[in-house]
């Protein structure tokens, strides 16, 4: 940028290193452009080829893939749940940086918000507006992975806070406010046989103690995962003993409300 | 007028897709613009500018009034994102590429086309949030986005005063790159959103990073804007703003029509060059060289991001914020934009 008022062509000495420096620019522009091309396709490259254990999504998400793509990454989902269950997703995520995800063990999705408000929030329809009830659900199914853990199973019962007195998470204990998620770390329980995970599921008829033999007298109970189960991650989040239990298996086909396999 | 109008229209375009500022030819010009040129070239002009630019450096007075109301606005917008969520305030909620303010959807151009191309579906809460940022921005400016709301742009303005006060000191040298990247970059981006099933760009944009970061705390991803910064201050001035970002280009095409514009009066004009070197986008003040004004007033066009940088550091008042149809005196072109 030189001063205004100059304007007379370049002497002849200088038209070649101009020439020149029209080269280097190009040259220039194409690195750079590259570079960022490059820098956006190593989230790509990350996805297909370094394949992390999948996410747990939102409520209503589309399968995997579909809702990588139908994500803006505005983070809307994350403002309206009532128990901040939803996270975004950062860089080192690769190309999900700002997808929303939960950690259920943290803070699972307790449908606190009774209606998906997350899905009514998503402007893009990555979270699907086909689905408006917590039981339409398909997020993951709680599998029993670490069966030797469970208390139930070894007829043992639970007494005190579950997750101990610093766990930050919250759960909707209905008979005491319906509007407002209590911290769970607040509310001791005293169980003669653990039932946490039946107990807490927000869904009816998704998980049930089962008897372990014919014997009556035998206190031994296991926990049953059956069809009804969103896997919204309640049972792992409640699950006392440490590492959990129970957890989700995270669903990444199969859980778009409008897809063929719904 | 209209065609002088339209013609303007089409070299504001082209400029802003890369095309080099042309001088005009003396055909070109009004014939007040002639008249002027010839009484400017006058000796005894050229003295009293010169004369006159010596007395104004030697005040040397410097004003930053409308960067401060600028900086304010980028604080009170990004603020209200952060406020609407952890004071729960519900003005601002999401972030700058997509948002519900006051529960009406607001949508990025770039955002919004790439992930309609990636998920090859219209989304129709999209298209509304586009049509509505359109329709707000081609009356307020366009890319007036980029420096009164982008919070990236007030970073990138404090890299470039370091990388300006490091190459006064000849530590760095400004590396320019083709402004037609920037055009190249919009459909490279495009096209791989299409090709790939995923807005790539998404997780780069420096917009959508900062915007995140500041309301949700995902500040891993502040480490690449924290090396387009580095890139700025070392190797090239303003790098992502000027030669990449394809959310610029969006909303400079927003703002082609917008009434809300930077005027040059050539008539006050020193030609001293001070608004060019401090300006994101120089080609858009070509006309403030002597003999570049196809006319004594011109608006400045759409690639211009109304920073007003250039209204503080004129030491004459040529260049002033002018809204089509209220009252100025003297505008050839009044009646343009009707209708275009």
């Amino acid at each position: 940028m030189k001063d205004g008022e100059f304007d007379a062509p370049a002497p002849p000495a200088k038209a070649a290193s101009r020439v020149d420096e029209e080269r280097r620019r190009m040259l220039r522009s194409a690195a750079v452009g590259g570079a960022v091309a490059c820098a956006a396709l190593l989230g790509l490259l990350d996805h297909r080829v370094a394949r992390a254990a999948p996410r747990l999504r939102p409520p209503g998400a589309l399968d995997e893939e579909d809702f990588l793509a139908a994500c803006i990454k505005c983070g809307q989902c994350v403002q309206v749940c009532p128990v901040d269950a939803i996270r975004l997703g950062d860089l080192n995520e690769g190309l999900a940086n700002g997808v929303p995800h939960i950690v259920a063990r943290h803070q699972a999705c307790d449908f606190s918000c009774d209606a998906t408000q997350c899905v009514l929030a998503c402007p893009t329809g990555a979270l699907s507006h086909l689905i408006d009830r917590k039981e339409q659900t398909r997020m993951g199914v709680a599998r029993l992975a670490a069966p030797d853990a469970c208390l139930a199973r070894k007829g043992a019962g639970f007494k005190g806070a579950t997750r101990g007195a610093d766990f930050k998470g919250r759960l909707r204990y209905a008979e005491i406010d319906r509007w407002k998620p209590q911290p769970v770390a607040d509310h001791p329980y005293d169980l003669e046989l653990c039932d946490l995970c039946v107990r807490q599921c927000p869904i009816e008829n998704a998980i049930a103690l089962a008897p372990m033999s014919d014997d009556p007298k035998d206190h031994r109970r296991t926990p049953v995962v059956k069809d009804a189960c969103v896997g919204c991650g309640v049972c792992e989040m409640v699950c006392p003993v440490e590492p959990a239990a129970i957890r989700i298996e995270v669903r990444i086909t199969g859980r778009d409300p409008g897809g063929p396999s719904a | 007028m209209s065609n002088r109008l339209i013609a303007r229209k089409l070299r504001d375009l082209a400029l802003m897709f890369g095309a080099a500022p042309k001088k005009p030819t003396p055909e070109d010009m009004t014939e007040d613009a002639r008249d002027m040129l010839a009484f400017k070239k006058s000796p005894e002009q050229r003295k009293w500018r010169k004369a006159a630019i010596a007395s104004e450096r030697a005040e040397a007075a410097v004003s930053h009034k409308w960067r401060w109301i600028r900086w304010a606005t980028i604080f009170g917008f990004n603020g209200l994102f952060v406020a609407s969520y952890w004071l729960d305030l519900q003005l601002f909620e999401g972030a700058l590429t997509a948002s519900r303010v006051l529960g009406f959807h607001l949508a990025d151009l770039n955002s919004s086309l790439q992930l309609m191309l990636a998920h090859k579906h219209v989304v129709v809460n999209l298209v509304i949030g586009v049509t509505t940022v359109w329709l707000i921005y081609a009356v307020i400016g366009g890319r007036n986005f980029c420096s009164w709301v982008c919070p990236y742009h007030f970073l990138a303005e404090l890299a470039e005063m370091v990388h300006l006060k490091l190459a006064a000191k000849k530590l760095v040298r400004d590396h320019e790159l083709d402004r037609r990247l920037r055009v190249v970059m919009f459909f490279v981006f495009a096209v791989l959103a299409f090709v790939s099933g995923y807005p790539l760009f998404e997780a780069i944009s420096p917009v959508g990073i900062l915007s995140r970061a500041l309301t949700y705390g995902t500040v891993i991803s502040l480490i690449w804007v924290a090396l387009l910064l580095l890139a700025e201050i070392v190797w090239s001035r303003r790098l992502w703003c000027r030669y990449i970002c394809p959310v610029g280009l969006g909303y400079g095409l927003a703002g082609v029509a917008a009434p809300v514009r930077i005027m040059y009066d050539a008539d006050k004009c020193l030609h001293e060059g001070k608004c060019r070197q401090v300006c994101l986008v120089p080609h858009v003040l070509d006309m403030t060289k002597l003999g570049f004004a196809r006319d004594v007033e011109t608006p400045v066009g759409a690639d211009c991001t109304r920073c007003a940088m250039c209204i503080d550091v004129c030491p004459t008042g040529a260049l002033t914020f002018d809204i089509l149809g209220l009252a100025r005196s003297g505008v050839e072109d009044t009646p343009e934009d009707v209708g275009s």
